[in-house]
């Protein structure tokens, strides 16, 4: 508790205390009336000094219908009309609540805070005697040359130089497997080293670096409002002089019209009435539940590693019905493999050789992956003549033998029978001095959890998935009925994509969304048209920070179901603080104005339902077991 | 946009702030997060910022008195 905090608890405990004695010394002596009064005003001063002070001050500034008028105007109609204990008792429930609500706000913050403690402080470097210097990361140019030693924060994205450890990306990703690193291999700023000392050249400046930009974006994310916080921000614009003017007709408009019919005025009675509207007045439950829930949500998510850019991506998020997905480096790992090797007439490592060698110029994943297979050193002498036919594949002239990789579309361009092939994935045709040779099966893997993902989204209630691919319809059409989407487009250029959304875009009914998932990398037109754009392996890929509304650290297809559920969660707590703190408050303020209710129950409809309403919004921090 | 460290006490104030501070000549919007203490402002062009800052926090102090910024 900050100092202001004991202060608050150390007046409510004084004042409830001697509320204590008064109200047994009222119960069983017969004191003046006016000594009781004098004895009351001591807890009420000393409980509510503060506001009334504030109140006086906001008359001056012409600030009249904030709480501590109110408070004020209440309390004070409330000894006047001879009520100590419910006067003093308004204010001190009053002051519970405000304390109770600094208290809890104060720890969501901290809480917040350690969630998302990956600052790093200091970075290490290796001075001339070899001594190491903490310095000031900001201060470090890229290029520069750090050292971490295990239990440390990377403090800036670099690439290893010397060592081998194994870093945990928990604070990045939510993630806890730890990840080994070795010479050559990239680090990003927040991981923290667990085993070995590394020496690390940095890539970025610090304020670049992944741990600085994380931070930033969660730090903002709340900058963007939500519909239901404007509808908040409105709602206690309106309500609060809505209710004041209808206390000032409640204490006024039936005691006159009794009077015009000949009745008792009971001015008193209605006058009562009308200091428990103020009383019910404030609308602290909803304005401090609601900031208050989005902010939890953000945090929660934010620690397993799902950044969600502002609360607005949060209702987005919660009402996604239709998911589309790109499929290479989403739905499989983008990693290119050779599967199969069909061959005639020549040998399985030579029909390999040869197009190892042919394809040894190109810088494409299909290229690569033959050169993997392969797995020999390549004698650069034996090739010439290499001519790349884009859309077809590659010719060249391999240690004597006319070469061609390619598909279909190169075989038939070259006239050379060949024999299709039912294996998923894409093909490369090989012939050689003009004669058919077999063809190498290429394709990507499905990633672990991609089957899970999507049977976990239509559990969630998502109604539709749907999968986009620039790859070939057979591909695709494997892929698909391996992870169980309802959807396929394939043979897709980049605008197709766009087009394809648009036109999704239109199917979905109003009141939900569409969510886009791709890898960030070509996709930023895709991820901006769409409803909600979310990017997967966002760790150190700074494209897919900037495009996406919603930013998923590591490349588990999982973290999409995840990423719903939190947003649901979020909302329905939103929702459900709304529907109770605006029902209960009405609810009084009929009981109130017929007199059924009296104050005691127009504090419990203000601060209990405050109290409630923040335990509540709370819960948006837990998300691990969503 | 720049973005400044504030203090408030409450979630209402923070509102009745971020109206307070909008309000403020210069001053083309502004963004209370009561939540992370920050606030983003958006100044009109050519303006002193520290000066129109000065006024939005005198602006801010007739909502309430414990507001504070950092500028």
């Amino acid at each position: 508790m900050r100092r202001k905090q004991k202060k608050a608890l150390a007046r409510i405990i004084i004042a409830a205390a001697l509320m204590l004695v008064l109200g047994l010394l009222s119960h069983f002596t017969n004191i003046n009336e006016y000594v009781l009064f004098a004895l009351y005003m001591i807890p009420y001063l000393v409980v509510g000094y503060d506001v009334l002070w504030k109140a006086i001050k906001g008359i001056g500034r012409g600030q009249v219908f904030d709480e501590n008028f109110l408070m004020a105007i209440a309390t004070v109609g409330a000894i006047i009309l001879q009520e100590y204990t419910e006067g003093v008792a308004v204010m001190l429930f009053y002051q519970i609540g405000e304390l109770f609500q600094s208290i809890a706000v104060g720890k969501s913050r901290q809480n917040i805070a350690d969630l998302m403690d990956i600052r790093p402080d200091y970075a290490n470097v290796e001075a001339e005697d070899g001594s190491l210097v903490q310095v000031d990361p900001d201060t470090l140019e890229p290029g520069s040359v750090i050292v971490i030693q295990p239990g440390e924060k990377v403090p800036i994205d670099g690439v290893v130089t010397e060592g081998t450890s194994s870093l945990n990306n928990s604070a990045l990703t939510g993630e806890s497997l730890p990840v080994d690193v070795a010479p050559d291999s990239s680090v990003n700023s927040g991981a923290i080293n667990l085993s070995g000392v590394l020496k690390v050249r940095t890539t970025k400046a610090f304020g670049e670096s992944t741990a600085s930009r994380i931070l930033e974006l969660v730090e903002n994310a709340s900058s963007r409002k939500a519909k239901s916080e404007n509808f908040i921000t409105k709602f206690a614009k309106y309500y609060t002089p809505a209710v004041v003017a209808a206390a000032v007709l409640l204490a006024f408009l039936p005691p006159v019209i009794r009077l015009l019919t000949g009745a008792d005025a009971l001015w008193s009675q209605w006058i009562y009435r009308a200091l428990t509207f103020l009383v019910i007045s404030c609308p602290c439950a909803i304005v401090v539940s609601v900031p208050l829930s989005f902010f939890g949500g953000i945090g929660g998510a934010s620690n397993a590693g799902i950044l969600i850019k502002g609360s607005n991506y949060m209702e987005t998020l919660a009402n996604v019905d239709t998911v589309v997905f790109d499929k290479t480096g989403t739905l499989t790992k983008g990693n290119f493999e050779v599967t199969g090797v069909h061959h005639s007439p020549l040998e399985e490592q030579e029909l390999l050789r040869l197009a190892a060698h042919t394809e040894s110029h190109s810088s494409h994943p299909i290229a690569k992956s033959i050169l993997k297979a392969y797995g020999k050193p390549l004698q650069p002498e034996l090739v010439s003549d290499v001519e790349e036919i884009g859309g077809h594949g590659i010719t060249a002239r391999v240690d004597g033998h006319e070469v061609a990789a390619g598909n279909d579309r190169l075989m038939n361009r070259l006239g050379i029978d060949f024999h299709d092939c039912h294996s998923i994935g894409t093909i490369v045709h090989m012939a050689v001095d003009g004669l058919y040779a077999g063809h190498i099966v290429i394709s990507d893997e499905l990633k672990e959890h991609s089957r899970e993902a999507i049977a976990g989204l239509k559990e969630a209630g998502i109604r539709k998935t749907v999968m986009l691919t620039g790859d070939n319809e057979a591909t695709a059409q494997g892929v698909a009925a391996e992870v169980g989407v309802d959807e396929v487009h394939a043979g897709l250029l980049p605008a197709d994509k766009v087009t394809i959304v648009e036109q999704l875009l239109e199917k979905t009914a109003k009141g939900e969304t569409l969510a886009f998932v791709g890898d960030g990398i070509n996709d930023a037109p895709v991820l901006s048209r769409a409803d909600l754009g979310i990017a997967m392996g966002g760790l150190g890929s700074d494209a897919a920070i900037e495009a996406a509304d919603v930013v998923l650290m590591d490349d588990d297809p999982l973290k999409i179901r995840k990423a719903v559920r939190i947003a649901r969660k979020c909302m329905r707590i939103v929702k459900t603080n709304i529907t109770f703190a605006i029902g209960v408050k009405l609810l009084c303020l009929v009981l109130g104005a017929v007199g059924i209710a009296n104050m005691w129950i127009a504090i419990f409809a203000d601060v209990g339902v405050m109290i409630l309403c923040v335990l509540n919004a709370i819960r948006c921090l837990f998300v691990r077991k969503l | 946009m720049k973005t400044y460290k504030i203090f408030v006490d409450c979630a209402n104030c923070a509102n009745k702030m971020e109206e307070a501070v909008k309000k403020t000549d210069g001053i083309a919007d502004a963004n209370v997060n009561f939540m992370a203490l920050k606030m983003n402002v958006e100044f009109e062009e050519g303006v002193d910022e520290k000066k129109v800052m000065k006024q939005a926090l005198k602006n801010a102090r007739k909502v309430d008195d414990d507001i504070e910024i950092d500028f």
